[in-house]
């Protein structure tokens, strides 16, 4: 795309003011637009510009439940939100439209360029300009050695400075940095390598999560995930099937300074098999730490806790016993959750409220005051309801569906609400059911996610930027040395051009002319070239 | 010699620092003022001619008229303060790391002690080499004042991390980002003068008089020249430190190597605006000026990155934090 701009200028068009030029010159005349310098710089301005908004509004597959409370708070602005795609923007259409147009825009202006820079290569350095004084860089010294010697040691100082070498009647041109054009096609490409290698990810690739409690295992199929995301050509049966257990986790926080309650170290020893027949090995899955099996990783992405929960109904009966995961609502882990029991009669029960793992009740209620396990307890309500058809219809997990249920009063015109401790019970009002708060657990998030691709895309990014390197830093010039013999003696004439004026070069060619110069001449004789 | 020794020395030497770079901005304010003063005077009317004149087709950064003394001796007192700060600097970045047992930018006061220090790395290597005593005012301002906010309103004391930031691809992706941005510094610094001064010589060409204070500046080609340079340097180490470096990282660490994270969106914001720099320099009509207010919206993307995103936005680098 660093074509200069007269390249791609389209011609202006002959005859009057609106000519026919058919639709075969519109669309060259659209080609040429797309493909000039000036319209890939408005499209990374576009580019730049249009990413701003995914970093300032809340992204769906970033943040769904941002995005939720967004919309909950600014129904209007919302809808339009949606309209213009600003939720998902760097998937929504304008976004693509611009980045792929710029691809275009990449291919239509390297082609011609590469085409260019191969005949370029192939040419001979040029011959010397008449007049070489002109040039940016000369040097001129006289000296009683013949011409021809002169020439054969110039040969060989152009060639320690690796340049290409042609010789003319009485002159060698030398040409040199043939690599930057080089470098900067390959910049160029290597983009289009890395978009390849990200398309293929997110095309053939998926990422899903699990929340496993310590103890319990996950078996890697889409059932069993919590969220799954394939890609859109993803086919379930691509999953491999390897299963873990996760048999433990540990977690150390900051006890003291300011950065009290911060992890500092988390671990989850687990063990895997690759396939049901494999042998199970075993794993310590940590952050940055992440497992491998058969090109899928698994990440350990986040911890919480998983109170253990009994809930007798007016029966007796045990209508749900089990770890019940409880999602972390602070920096403390004061984690919220709910225990349903529909299986209890004569009337369901449910319970919702905190799991506090360092628990301080003050004037402004219940909260944990530290993440790790201290004083744990357990503040619920309770809520009861006629038993309800089975709908089939999906449940979230996290949440009572309130609409069929009537929350248990204190009998003092408050809401009923009680704290636990592991071990204790609490029995409902109007001996509806008991709840023994048993013990609990800690559980995992667990990422699961397989992107192929990946060494395409770093490989590409790699090779751009050794080839943005030699783009910058390589220096294109051409030397000549011509000599002439004037009333019987030998003159000699050095001369250097920077090809890439635009770049500020300059910085070292007359240093380079002179030197060549110098080692033109004999040693024994102090050097009087008449430097410009 | 224990880490709250280290921490009590970085302490002492960063807060030093600042003051001495404040020291070294007075020293450089006052080479700017008395270069105008020089020019006040009617009797300098030629020299302010020679400042102007021979300036736009001379080459080499040099000055072709002779800086007012004052002035001359203001800026080598600028430079040595500059040179001290830079010592008391480094050392306080040097023990942060060893006071934390670990490389010293695990959160915004110390990406700031350490970013600023590579802004005073580059433009001390350059100094001499380009003579960019005049980007003295501008570089010490900078560092002065970012140091200033780290020490006032950033500081924490050195801790250990949580535990996604335990990685030698930390020190990779980090130093190279800040390496990157110290220069992207003294490039913004670069374009801004280029900016001014450019404006200059046009005044001259125009008939106007070239004023005393931009008469000790290079000729803006001199100064373009360097500001190319220094982003030239720059944008390799950038794409390497934010789409190399990064993705790698967040690889191991969220098993996705790109996910728009507000700093990762930001990061290639940052990247793109250079690349149109660069772009720019090589289109018509874009050279100069146009290009040079790009490479300053890129500076301006980079520091919202650091600051506006750490501040306002979260995200995932937000465990950065303050």
């Amino acid at each position: 795309m660093a074509v200069d701009e007269t390249v791609v200028k389209p011609a202006p068009s002959p005859g009057g003011p609106a000519p026919d030029i058919g639709t075969v010159g519109m669309l060259r005349w659209a080609w040429r637009q797309l493909t000039s310098m000036k319209t890939a710089l408005v499209l990374l301005f576009l580019l730049a510009l249009g990413a701003v908004p995914g970093s300032l509004i809340p992204q769906t597959p970033v943040d769904p439940i941002r995005v939720a409370d967004f919309t909950e708070a600014n129904p209007v602005l919302s809808r339009w939100y949606d309209r213009l795609g600003l939720f998902d923007v760097y998937k929504s259409p304008w976004f693509s439209a611009i980045y792929l147009l710029l691809f275009v825009s990449l291919v239509g202006c390297v082609v011609p360029r590469l085409a260019t820079y191969l005949r370029a290569v192939r040419a001979r350095p040029p011959k010397p300009p008449r007049n070489l004084s002109r040039l940016p860089g000369y040097a001129r010294f006289e000296t009683d050695a013949d011409g021809n010697e002169v020439l054969a040691s110039a040969r060989t100082a152009l060639r320690d400075k690796r340049y290409r070498i042609e010789a003319y009647d009485g002159a060698l041109s030398g040409e040199r940095g043939y690599l930057r054009e080089a470098g900067n096609l390959v910049f160029h490409f290597a983009l289009l390598v890395v978009l390849v290698g990200v398309a293929w990810g997110s095309l053939f690739g998926y990422r899903g999560t699990v929340l496993v409690v310590v103890g319990n295992g996950f078996s890697n199929s889409i059932a069993q995930y919590d969220d799954f995301t394939p890609g859109r050509v993803f086919s379930p049966d691509e999953l491999p099937p390897f299963s873990l257990t996760v048999r433990d986790f540990t977690v150390r926080f900051e006890t003291t300074g300011p950065q009290r309650g911060a992890a500092r170290e988390f671990e989850a020893p687990i063990t895997y098999q690759v396939t049901p027949e494999a042998p199970e090995r075993s794993y310590d899955l940590r952050v940055n730490h992440p497992l491998e099996v058969d090109g899928t990783k698994v990440h350990l992405l986040g911890h919480g806790y998983a109170p253990r929960v009994t809930v007798r109904d007016r029966n007796g009966d045990i209508a749900f016993q089990g770890p019940a995961p409880f999602l972390p609502q602070d920096g403390n882990f004061s984690s919220f959750g709910v225990v349903k029991a529909p299986d209890a009669r004569p009337e369901t029960l449910g319970l919702e409220g905190f799991f506090l793992p360092t628990a301080v009740i003050d004037e402004r209620g219940p909260l944990s005051a530290f993440p790790d396990d201290l004083n744990p307890a357990l503040v619920l309500t309770a809520w009861h309801g006629r038993p309800a058809a089975e709908t089939g219809r999906p449940q979230s997990v996290y949440q009572l569906d309130k609409s069929v249920l009537t929350q248990f009063g204190d009998g003092k015109g408050d809401k009923l609400r009680f704290t636990l401790t592991p071990g204790e019970s609490f029995t409902l009002p109007d001996q509806a059911g008991t709840v023994t708060f048993d013990s609990y657990d800690r559980w995992v998030k667990l990422q699961i996610s397989h992107t192929p691709g990946l060494n395409l895309a770093l490989g590409g990014i790699l090779l751009a930027i050794a080839g943005l390197m030699a783009s910058l830093f390589i220096r294109p010039r051409r030397t000549w040395v011509r000599v002439a013999t004037t009333d019987g003696r030998t003159v000699v004439e050095v001369a250097g051009l920077d090809r890439s004026a635009d770049t500020g070069a300059g910085h070292g060619l007359g240093d380079e002319v002179k030197s060549i110069a110098q080692s033109l001449q004999p040693p024994a004789r102090r050097p009087q070239e008449e430097q410009e | 010699m224990s880490s709250e020794s280290f921490a009590s020395i970085s302490n002492l030497t960063i807060p030093t620092a600042t003051v001495v770079y404040a020291l070294a901005l007075v020293a450089h304010a006052v080479e700017w003022a008395g270069s105008r003063t020089v020019s006040a005077g009617a009797s300098e009317k030629k020299a302010l001619v020679g400042a102007g004149g021979p300036d736009l087709s001379s080459e080499t950064p040099g000055v072709v008229s002779a800086p007012p003394s004052r002035a001359e001796a203001a800026s080598r007192i600028g430079l040595m303060l500059t040179g001290l700060a830079f010592l008391l600097h480094a050392v306080g970045v040097v023990t942060r790391g060893l006071a934390a047992g670990r490389a010293p930018w695990g959160n915004m006061y110390e990406f700031s002690i350490t970013a600023t220090l590579a802004v005073a790395v580059v433009y001390l290597a350059l100094v001499r080499r380009y003579r960019l005593q005049w980007l003295g005012l501008g570089v010490t301002l900078v560092i002065g004042s970012v140091l200033g906010l780290a020490v006032l309103a950033l500081y924490v004391p050195a801790g250990p991390l949580v535990p996604a930031l335990h990685s030698y691809w930390l020190v990779i992706h980090v130093s190279a980002a800040a390496v990157a941005g110290g220069a992207f510094t003294v490039g913004a610094l670069a374009s801004v003068l280029y900016l001014v001064k450019a404006r200059a010589e046009r005044r001259v060409l125009a008939g106007g008089t070239m004023p005393g204070q931009l008469g000790r500046v290079p000729s803006s080609d001199a100064i373009d020249a360097l500001a190319y340079k220094v982003h030239a340097f720059a944008f390799p180490l950038w794409t390497f430190g934010v789409l190399v470096a990064g993705p790698i990282w967040a690889e191991y660490a969220w098993g996705r190597y790109w996910g728009w994270d507000p700093k990762e969106v930001w990061s290639l914001v940052t990247w793109v605006i250079y690349a149109a720099y660069l772009h720019a320099r090589a289109t018509a009509g874009w050279r100069g000026r146009r290009a040079a207010i790009v490479a300053i919206v890129g500076w301006v993307a980079f520091i919202f990155n650091f600051v506006g995103v750490n501040l306002l936005v979260s995200g995932l680098h937000s465990y950065a934090g303050v």
